[in-house]
């Protein structure tokens, strides 16, 4: 219990957790409405406007996450900060300016004169997938150690559309939760469509991560860890089975279970997370800067810490009040 | 051009489009909260429906400030790595209290508050309203509390090289921040007047004789003549809080080259660094000194003052910031003239009957905030240079070594899409208005508001 005598040591722990459970709070709920604007040009002109109000209300504040986590990343890590951003510079610039594109676009198409609509709904999709490419590519390259090399791109392409797949798969799964009728089958299909995107991108990172570093292969494959470690890739194979067994029965009668497929993806985000936190432990820039390394002076994260504790179960609270009067399925966005 | 010009013109490209939206959403959230706390306590519809056009123009400028201000923490590691590695334990906990008390507060309740008028009470849609323009003011005092830090750090020591916070209260409170606050929610106040007073303007002018346009017509106007006089006096406030902490700005505002008395305010120049001296020069005998030292042989200081031991200038470039001050200052001469002038015809004639040509003037300043805005901050942020942060870290330290192209290459995407965004933003609002002004019901709902069939019943007493 030493660790918890010198904040030089616990803080940049506790920040690191903090920072990762933005990243995945981020991941899946940002995850879910850049996925619903993935499906855009899958649907008609009446279910575009289904799609839309099915995350109207939510995908301002998903968003606020992603500013989270790197507003962690910046102030409890500036240099890594730093050098990950600049190393990732024109993917980022690509993913901004798909976040740009499809948070304007979600409020021109209801406003704008209505032939600029076609427009605009293409500037939707186009934004969310520019965003889900560039994260993906993002995520490729750090698990390459974020070195530009060919092989490395050409990874991190294949991961960028495993997730952008992946993500439309989670975007399905909420639209079955929140939409009734013809376009929930429509739904289902689309979900069992992305399926593959979430087992390849899985299988894909887990494959590259332990072979692309020694000391990774040994957390994972050393003993006795390989025993305690079984249930990440034990229980992400039974999601994945039972997702593809319960979408082949969905919708079901009453809707029930609407919301099982997009709990089990959720389930799936989180169990990979984790093994990914657990894989680059204790480093932030892969094999080459370490969160203690990395991080802010003690004096500054306290006063950091002391804020977020206040405020982050409000946030939560807050966030779970909106997604209780909204709950339901979608009905028509109207501002009064 | 080089990565640091280029990073320098990416960056402010980013933070003047985005800007733009904050400018908008600080106030009019608060004008939206007046306007339904009018309808809850009068049941009077007109109130009702003018919440609900403005509203729109709400969300959509709260978009396009939230995206664009995503860009904006992300540019800080892109292009900016050094400002966070060097000041980041003063810079980091400050963003961080923005992001946690006012971000997430304003994006979680602004769903309730567009969307959520038929599903919650209307107790707690107008909650939601306050605290959304809460949110939006809190956002703004943490960014100016960095802001200002940035040109007046105070509270902090330097180990290492690195600055370490020692004293927060000093940090926060630090000698620019009140002024530049007031003076920027002032301008949020002003923008806000001026958009509204214009966009009503230009409904009147195609027809549109309905009393929510009225009021919200002498909203605008009542703001924008009440709150300029209060901007002047707090805008020169923080010119004398610079002259005392930043004097090579207030010389380069001046077009000031030597520290002598009687200095003449300047009306017109064209200042030229490589000769050190004004070309064309027109202006007010003594008027500078006046102005900064409240006396006509006032000392004020000199642009020369500030060069280096080899000749190269400490201070920041002459003509843009000579200019963007006479930009903001001309344009918030014309917003007094007209907004009194519109006060006069509001009192005599009223809000239905001003004359043409005012409404006109009016429609012509919708934007003028904008202008003034942005004109105020290149005065006060190319002021600053060659400092990011004053006297602790330049902006060349701070820049990131990516190669000049691909800046390049990324700012022309940037540029391409925020041109394209502006013109769809003004374009939108205008068909808004032109839409509303034709008769467009704003709601098409049918059925009672929970809370509203009380209201209704109310006025009858």
């Amino acid at each position: 219990m030493d660790m918890f005598n010198d904040p030089n040591l616990w803080l940049p722990w506790v920040f690191a957790a903090l920072m990762g459970l933005s990243i995945l709070i981020y991941v899946i709920l940002d995850g879910f409405d850049l996925g619903v604007g993935l499906l855009m040009p899958l649907s008609d002109d009446d279910e575009k406007d289904r799609l839309v109000a099915s995350i109207g209300p939510f995908w301002d504040a998903n968003e606020t996450w992603l500013v989270l986590a790197i507003g962690l990343l910046l102030v409890a890590f500036p240099v890594a900060h730093g050098v990950i951003l600049t190393a990732l510079y024109l993917p980022v610039a690509v993913m901004l300016i798909g976040l740009i594109l499809r948070g304007v676009s979600f409020e021109f198409r209801a406003k704008a004169p209505i032939g600029q609509k076609p427009y605009w709904n293409g500037a939707f999709f186009t934004g969310s997938l520019m965003a889900s490419m560039a994260q993906g590519f993002m995520l490729g390259m750090y698990v390459m150690g974020l070195t530009w090399t060919l092989p490395h791109v050409a990874f991190a392409l294949l991961t960028a559309v495993f997730l952008t797949v992946g993500y439309s798969c989670i975007g399905a799964a909420w639209l079955i939760a929140k939409t009734e009728g013809a376009l929930q089958i429509k739904a289902v299909g689309w979900a069992k469509g992305g399926l593959w995107g979430l087992l390849l991108g899985i299988a894909a990172i887990s494959l590259a991560t332990p072979f692309i570093s020694p000391r990774i292969f040994e957390k994972w494959f050393g003993f006795p860890q390989l025993l305690y470690l079984a249930p990440f890739p034990v229980l992400s194979a039974a999601l994945l089975g039972f997702l593809w067994w319960k979408l082949r029965r969905m919708p079901m009668v009453d809707d029930r279970h609407a919301w099982t497929p997009f709990a089990a993806i959720m389930a799936l985000f989180a169990l990979s997370f984790g093994g990914m936190a657990y894989s680059f432990y204790p480093y932030v820039v892969p094999d080459k800067l370490t969160i203690y390394e990395a991080a802010s002076a003690p004096e500054s994260l306290m006063i950091i810490l002391i804020g977020t504790l206040f405020v982050l179960p409000t946030i939560l609270a807050y966030t779970a009040l909106s997604y209780i009067i909204f709950r339901g399925k979608a009905t028509e966005l109207r501002y009064d | 051009m080089d990565t640091l010009l280029l990073s320098r013109i990416q960056f402010g490209a980013n933070i003047s489009f985005h800007i733009l939206f904050p400018t908008i959403t600080i106030a009019l959230g608060w004008v939206l909260l007046f306007f339904k706390l009018r309808f809850n306590a009068t049941g009077d519809k007109k109130w009702m429906e003018a919440y609900l056009f403005w509203v729109k123009v709400f969300a959509l400028s709260f978009a396009m400030g939230v995206v664009s201000g995503i860009t904006m923490s992300f540019q800080f590691g892109t292009n900016w790595p050094g400002f966070m590695e060097r000041v980041g334990n003063i810079a980091g906990p400050l963003l961080a209290y923005e992001v946690l008390t006012a971000f997430f507060l304003e994006a979680v309740f602004l769903g309730i508050m567009l969307f959520g008028a038929s599903r919650v009470p209307n107790w707690l849609h107008t909650t939601a309203t306050f605290l959304v323009a809460f949110g939006t003011t809190m956002s703004a005092f943490w960014i100016l509390v960095l802001n200002s830090w940035m040109h007046t750090p105070a509270g902090y020591e330097i180990r290492d090289g690195i600055a370490f916070a020692t004293d927060w209260v000093a940090i926060i409170f630090n000698p620019s921040m009140p002024y530049r606050l007031a003076h920027m929610l002032l301008a949020s106040g002003l923008t806000v007047a001026f958009l509204i007073a214009g966009i009503s303007a230009l409904r009147m002018i195609w027809g549109d004789r309905q009393e929510s346009v009225k009021s919200a017509l002498r909203v605008g106007i009542i703001l924008a003549a009440g709150l300029i006089p209060i901007q002047i006096f707090a805008g020169d406030m923080h010119g004398l809080n610079t002259l005392e902490h930043q004097p090579q700005k207030v010389a380069a505002m001046e077009g000031n080259w030597d520290t002598q008395s009687n200095v003449p305010l300047l009306l017109f120049a064209l200042p030229d660094e490589e000769a050190r001296e004004n070309r064309f020069e027109i202006g007010i005998p003594n008027g500078a000194s006046l102005i900064l030292k409240h006396k006509a042989d006032g000392v004020v200081p000199g642009l020369n003052d500030f060069v280096a031991e080899d000749g190269t200038p400490e201070h920041p470039p002459v003509a843009p910031v000579f200019w963007s001050f006479r930009i903001m200052v001309g344009t918030g001469m014309a917003m007094l003239a007209l907004a009194w002038t519109g006060a006069y015809f509001l009192r005599r004639r009223g809000a239905g009957f001003m004359p043409k040509p005012m409404l006109f003037a009016f429609a012509a300043m919708a934007f003028s905030g904008w202008i003034a805005t942005l004109a105020g901050w290149y005065t006060t942020e190319i002021g600053r240079q060659p400092w990011l942060v004053q006297g602790v870290l330049t902006t060349k330290e701070a820049v990131a070594a990516v190669p000049a192209p691909i800046v390049m290459a990324t700012l022309v995407a940037y540029l391409v899409v925020y041109v394209a965004l502006i013109l769809a933003y003004m374009g939108t609002i205008t068909y808004l208005a032109w839409k509303a002004s034709k008769g467009e019901p704003l709601s098409t709902r049918q059925y009672p508001r929970s809370g509203e069939a009380e209201v209704i019943a109310v006025p009858g007493e």
